[in-house]
């Protein structure tokens, strides 16, 4: 009797899913597992109307994460509930999940829509073994941000080179107001220092080399690289206590006229404007030169979307990267981000550092490097951030610090 | 009463449980503890054992290392720091158990609103451990922080705890230390509930008062919280990680780290995935711990056949 009436209930049970199923049939669903903040998340709700506009019979269903809380929930639905599409990094970042087999191939839609040509200058971020794993929708530069205003109390001339730069730190120094600022409590920021050091000290196919493992730590190059940075670090043109800072306490110093230049990426624009400042009291400008010999390379991290390897519907999830790829898409997607688009044909929108970050990223002629945490693998990213972090309070111990980096880099790429 | 509760016809089942009903019980209420237990903390400590003989990412393959996860901890520098932080945190958070007394001392008295006193006392264990975490980096915060500002008044040039690699240890031990304190001082003020009144009345009559009625009187009847304070103490100190986390992330560059946040470090946080590592430091960590526990437990087995 009691089983009579299990087995009836489970039948009930899969008549209505399969129910679900069919009535489901005239709209199939595309799930999207993404991190944005609020702006982006808007854009995106928009981008996503017009493409289920476009293709009625497919109904994208966007599930947001918090953006720290994404990076370990990522791990866990790859392997356990894979979404069709998943946003991800460019880069090294991506290395573990295509190696895992986790993200699916996707040169197909890179072929068949011509992106080698619109993305250009992503491709090769995006291409492991010799193959294209996401679509990127978005990237942002990175350069000096500083304030104008305290450049004018001091006389300060914009630099164009090292030199220039570190005669104007002398002025800051004098005039008491940090001529470098940065909060590395949380690593990064430290890096984005290293990396452009490295990349006008040594430049971009150099940069690749050491994040791939290829060059030791121990090496002159790199010396050079801390030298350069030594003379930041030493006559205190850094803001102290910046171990204790977050990268958003180390904006407030440059809003608040405390500190004069700011190693950052577009995205603190919009911390700055909170706080007060305007076109007309901050300003952009590319990290100056150091070697004339080497070729300008620039910082540009790139977003992309990926489709995971246990994806149900895999057919639309290559219909949407298709039109993500495409100019219009991106141009609206980025006019929202506040971030420059990936697709030579999209327009950039009309402000002083989206058109300055286009203008110096479409005419790099060195390369477009991710970040040191992008570009390196993970754990080689950390310990090497925790050693720039350490160089800039303890520089005595540079020896200490090459040689722990040298160790981790002959363990880690193996 | 249990039969009423368990109906049942067959003569030879009920009297098998008629027979063995008071020894099994006590097992029939311990099975859901139990079985929870062995699922969720003997089971993940072999996994623990097994796993940090392996080198894994949490995605892809398991290589079998041996060995090789000890060896490269044994030689880790980040791995000795992290030790050396937990001695320390050891040790001083320690101090909690006589702090915890002196307050419960003070507060043991009848005045006019002393309940009152006393919650706010314990307020600090009230709060989340995140809180005193953010309050605490607040606090130390270089530029605005209440105690930056007060050195800097004092000295000249402020102090940014949680910046300097050699004072940021101590400077999170204070920090932890501020919850702990209210929670040995109501551990003590239940502990003085119990002191009787006729010892004290007869110390009182031999003429002990001050630090001696102290030290010979109350504090040998307070044994069971004195015990008590010490055993959370250091479990507490070892397991330090909440504001590890929240005041300084591991940081400046890995000074301030404990042993259960370097394992998180390595296995689970964005740039590490190394299990087999974690789990190693795990090992390491669960081995330290067993020795204090394996010591408690050895205590409470002596004194319960000693009839305390």
């Amino acid at each position: 009797m009691r089983s009579i009436r299990k087995a009836s209930v489970a039948a009930l049970a899969i008549f209505a899913v399969a129910g679900g199923a069919s009535l489901a049939q005239d709209k199939r669903t595309l799930t999207y597992y993404a991190d944005f903040d609020p702006a982006p998340l808007a854009a995106f709700e928009a981008i996503i109307a017009d493409f289920e506009a476009a293709n009625p019979d497919i109904d994208v269903v966007l599930q947001n994460f918090d953006h720290e809380g994404y990076k370990t929930a990522i791990r866990n639905f790859l392997t356990a509930d894979a979404p069709d599409l998943a946003n991800w990094y460019a880069g090294n970042r991506m290395a573990p999940f295509v190696e895992s087999g986790q993200f699916q191939d996707v040169s197909d839609v890179w072929a068949d829509n011509n992106l080698s040509e619109a993305l250009g200058s992503a491709e090769a971020s995006m291409t492991i073994d010799g193959k294209q794993w996401g679509v990127p929708y978005t990237y942002y530069q990175w350069g000096i941000y500083y304030n104008k205003e305290v450049y004018d109390e001091v006389g300060a001339e914009v630099p164009e080179t090292w030199e220039q730069f570190i005669e104007n730190c002398a002025k800051f120094k004098e005039a008491g107001i940090d001529c470098v600022t940065t909060g590395t409590k949380a690593l990064w920021p430290g890096a984005g220092i290293f990396d452009y050091l490295d990349l006008r000290t040594n430049g971009y196919d150099f940069h690749m080399a050491l994040t791939n493992g290829e060059v030791e730590w121990t090496d002159d190059r790199v010396r050079e690289v801390f030298a350069n940075w030594m003379e930041l670090v030493e006559p205190g043109y850094i803001t102290e206590n910046h171990a204790a800072l977050d990268w958003q306490d180390a904006a407030s110093l440059l809003i608040q006229g405390k500190a004069a230049n700011y190693i950052m990426g577009n995205f603190a624009v919009a911390v700055f404007k909170d706080g007060g400042m305007t076109d007309n009291t901050l300003g952009f400008m590319p990290f100056p030169t150091i070697n004339p010999d080497v070729a300008r390379a620039e910082e540009a991290p790139t977003d992309t979307v990926h489709i995971p390897a246990g994806a149900k519907n895999v057919e639309d999830a290559k219909t949407f990267l298709a039109y993500l790829a495409t100019a219009d898409a991106q141009t609206k997607v980025n006019e929202a981000l506040g971030q420059l688009p990936i697709n030579k044909d999209s327009s950039v929108a009309d402000d002083p550092f989206i058109e300055a970050g286009f203008e110096l990223l479409s005419t790099t002629p060195g390369g477009i490097a991710q970040f040191f945490d992008r570009d390196a693998p993970a754990e080689m990213a950390k310990v090497g951030m925790e050693g720039f972090q350490q160089f800039m309070v303890q520089p005595e111990q540079l020896d200490n610090i090459l040689e722990r980096l040298e160790k981790a880099r002959g363990r880690i790429y193996k | 009463m249990t039969t009423a509760v368990l109906p049942d016809t067959n003569p030879r089942t009920r009297s098998w449980w008629r027979r063995n009903q008071q020894s099994l019980t006590p097992w029939l209420f311990l099975a859901p503890g139990i079985v929870m237990f062995v699922i969720y903390v003997i089971l993940p400590i072999f996994q623990s054992f097994w796993l940090s003989f392996y080198d894994w990412d949490g995605l892809g393959e398991k290589t079998w290392l041996g060995w090789g996860n000890y060896v490269e901890l044994f030689d880790d520098d980040a791995f000795y720091t992290s030790l050396k932080n937990n001695v320390i945190w050891l040790v001083l958070y320690l101090l909690a158990v006589p702090a915890g007394l002196a307050i419960a001392v003070f507060l043991n008295q009848a005045v006019i609103g002393i309940r009152i006193y006393k919650s706010l006392f314990f307020f600090p264990f009230v709060i989340s451990q995140v809180v005193v975490g953010l309050m605490f980096s607040w606090f130390y915060a270089p530029g605005f922080g209440l105690f930056y500002k007060l050195v800097e008044w004092l000295t000249g040039t402020g102090v940014a705890v949680l910046a300097d690699p050699d004072l940021v240890t101590y400077g999170i031990i204070v920090a932890g230390l501020w919850p702990q304190i209210a929670y040995c001082m109501i551990l003590y003020l239940t502990g003085l509930n119990n002191v009787s009144p006729d010892q004290i009345e007869a110390a009182r009559l031999d003429g002990a008062k001050g630090l001696k009625m102290l030290w010979y009187v109350i504090l040998p009847q307070l044994r069971p919280a004195t015990f008590l304070a010490v055993v959370v103490t250091v479990i507490g100190a070892l397991r330090s990680f909440d504001l590890v986390s929240i005041m300084t992330d591991g940081g400046p560059f890995g000074s301030s780290r404990v042993l259960s946040f370097y394992m998180y470090e390595q296995a689970l946080s964005e740039y590490g995935y190394r299990m087999g590592y974690g789990a190693a430091i795990a090992v390491i960590l669960f081995l330290i711990m067993m020795v204090f526990i394996s010591g408690f437990i050895w205590k409470m087995i002596r004194d319960e056949k000693e009839g305390y």
